[in-house]
């Protein structure tokens, strides 16, 4: 089961990683010890792989690093609910293969609630059986996240997923 | 007939070969690629090792500048430093700018590095600077500029539009930061999520004021911002002839300003929509005072702090940082006594570059203390300790607040 971490709107790059802690100015091996250091420092400390951020409107709003949804992927975050995404922020998460959904699931989760996420299903199932459906990614946006992001797509394929194959 | 388009529909139509609406998913060539030392390095390493060891395909369209811990504040900046100098020599890009040239978006417009009517990518969000001379530009992150070195194009939405009507003109001590702001506050962070932010009525505006309303679309959430090269612009970044405002384009909303009623704004923290009338404040005491960046670090900013500090000091208990936008921008303060009056009011003066915009240095404050800054972002955390806070607002805003030490509207003084 992964545990959900509910977060408000707005949640800004700063507070996923401060500028001082990205690996520029510290190391690349230590990205995982810094999200949310000082806007939620019991999240680094008991994050577990497969967990699931459910926030609120705009998401990852504010400056183009990437390592701030990287610090996320390191830390095994599998996906990322929220009403809305802020533009930089989603095609970082589609480039690197972590799944974000829109969807408003703040009304229905509670912060450290167990559940089940089915990413080719496309839902969230709570431990009483409760299914939540998350909207479903094209085609392309699911081809990407099967490569494990744009990056490996266009590497495997030569070409971006929304290119024809010719 | 179709609709003529907005001006991003303009651009991306003529990137894409074909006409594009609001909606639509393109695949464009990109003219311009703007990287800088922040990201640069990752860039270097999805190249190297997720791509395959690829390289630069047209080095001639690629900018690289340094400008974000510049010059290098530790080690491991420096040695990241080596690293980007020693890939742009290898990937043989002559567009390099190194430490002290100033920061990337003011370098890219400055030394008319991008044009009207091109698309431009920059691994900064204020990428959308390149609107004020009417270039889509968008933030992008380290992958998909490795990408887009890599193939020379991106794939993008093509974005619906917010049309700012802009009347009237600005009052005295009043500046195209307060409108981004008054605009923060009416739209929020989200107002122009995904969208495209064009400016109308404002063909007076000089070029400086420009760069200012369009980086900071960004904080709109929007993906570009765009201003029809026009009045005191159009003669250096004359549009092509393809490229026109048209009254027939669709708006997802049209926002009407009148700026005579304007009066100078500031960003509460810690949201940048967080907006009050800087009047209205009441006494909030700064220690520290930062004048620059790429939102508001050029010569009329400069000169519009000069104004209101000549002849007088900043208050006893606080540092006023300039740190000009670019090189240029630092000589030509030299050469027109700006940067004399400042140096008399009291300020101390950076490196060209993005100074302690992002925390990393050159400025970065403490706990409990208070900023005001005429940067974009006053998130906790920004510019330093969580605990200290950051305000946003004009140059003339931030020159009052110097002199009196509390965050002073400029037509109080």
């Amino acid at each position: 089961m992964a545990r959900v971490w509910l977060f408000g709107d707005n949640v800004d790059t700063d507070q996923i990683l401060p500028g001082r802690y990205a690996p520029y100015m510290t190391s690349e091996a230590d990205l995982g010890k810094y999200p949310f250091i000082e806007a939620r420092p019991e999240f680094r400390e008991t994050v577990a792989p497969g967990d699931v951020i459910v926030a609120g409107a705009n998401f990852g709003c504010g400056s183009s690093r990437e390592y701030a949804p990287r610090a996320l992927v390191a830390v095994g975050i599998a996906a990322i609910i929220a009403p809305s995404f802020a533009r930089i922020f989603f095609r970082n998460a589609l480039n690197l293969g972590l799944p974000l959904f829109e969807a408003d699931l703040r009304g229905a989760l509670a912060d450290g609630q167990s559940v089940t996420l089915d990413i080719s299903n496309a839902e969230i199932v709570t431990a009483s059986g409760e299914r939540l459906p998350l909207p479903a990614p094209p085609d392309w946006v699911r081809a990407a996240w099967t490569e494990g992001g744009v990056v490996a797509y266009y590497r495997r394929y030569g070409r971006l997923p929304l290119e024809s194959g010719a | 007939m179709d609709s003529p388009g907005t001006l991003s529909e303009q651009i991306l139509s003529h990137a894409a070969g074909r006409a594009v609406r609001a909606g639509e998913l393109v695949i464009v060539p990109v003219h311009r690629c703007m990287t800088h030392d922040s990201l640069t390095p990752e860039v270097i390493d999805v190249l190297r090792q997720d791509l395959g060891d690829a390289h630069v395909r047209e080095p001639g369209r690629v900018v690289v500048t340094m400008d974000h811990v510049a010059p290098a504040a530790t080690v491991a900046t420096a040695n990241a430093q080596v690293k980007v100098r020693e890939w742009v020599a290898a990937e043989g890009i002559e567009r390099f700018y190194d430490v002290g040239a100033g920061v990337c978006h003011q370098v890219m417009i400055e030394e008319r590095l991008v044009g009207p009517g091109e698309v431009a990518l920059g691994t900064d969000s204020h990428a959308t600077a390149y609107g004020a001379v009417g270039a889509f530009g968008a933030g992008v992150g380290s992958r998909d500029m490795a990408l887009a070195l890599a193939s020379g194009r991106i794939w993008l939405r093509v974005p619906e539009t917010v049309r700012v009507a802009v009347s009237g003109s600005f009052r005295p001590g009043v500046s195209p930061k307060d409108l981004s702001l008054y605009l923060c506050g009416l739209l929020g962070m989200e107002g122009a999520r995904y969208q495209a932010v064009e400016f109308h009525g404002l063909d007076w505006l000089d070029l400086d004021g420009r760069e200012t309303l369009c980086s900071m679309t960004t904080e709109l959430g929007a993906k570009a911002g765009l201003m029809l090269p026009s009045g005191p612009v159009a003669e250096e970044f004359p549009a092509p002839l393809w490229l026109h405002v048209h009254e027939g384009a669709q708006y997802a909303q049209t926002v009407r300003v009148n700026l005579s009623e304007l009066t100078s704004q500031v960003a509460v923290p810690p949201d940048v929509e967080n907006i009050r009338p800087a009047s209205e404040l009441g006494d909030i005491r700064v220690q520290q005072v930062f004048i620059g960046t790429c939102t508001n670090g050029r010569l009329s900013d400069l000169r519009a702090a000069a104004d209101i500090l000549k002849g007088r000091r900043v208050a006893r208990g606080v540092r006023l940082l300039v740190i000009p936008a670019s090189h240029r921008i630092l000589q030509e303060a030299v050469a027109d006594g700006t940067l004399s009056t400042l140096l008399d009011a009291g300020a101390t003066i950076g490196t060209p570059g993005c100074g302690p915009c992002i925390g990393r240095h050159m400025g970065v404050i403490g706990a409990g203390e208070v900023c005001f800054s005429t940067a974009n972002r006053n998130f906790r955390g920004r510019m330093g300790d969580p605990e200290a806070s950051i305000y946003l607002g004009s140059p003339e805003t931030a020159a009052a607040t110097a002199l009196t030490g509390a965050i002073t509207d400029p037509a109080s003084l």
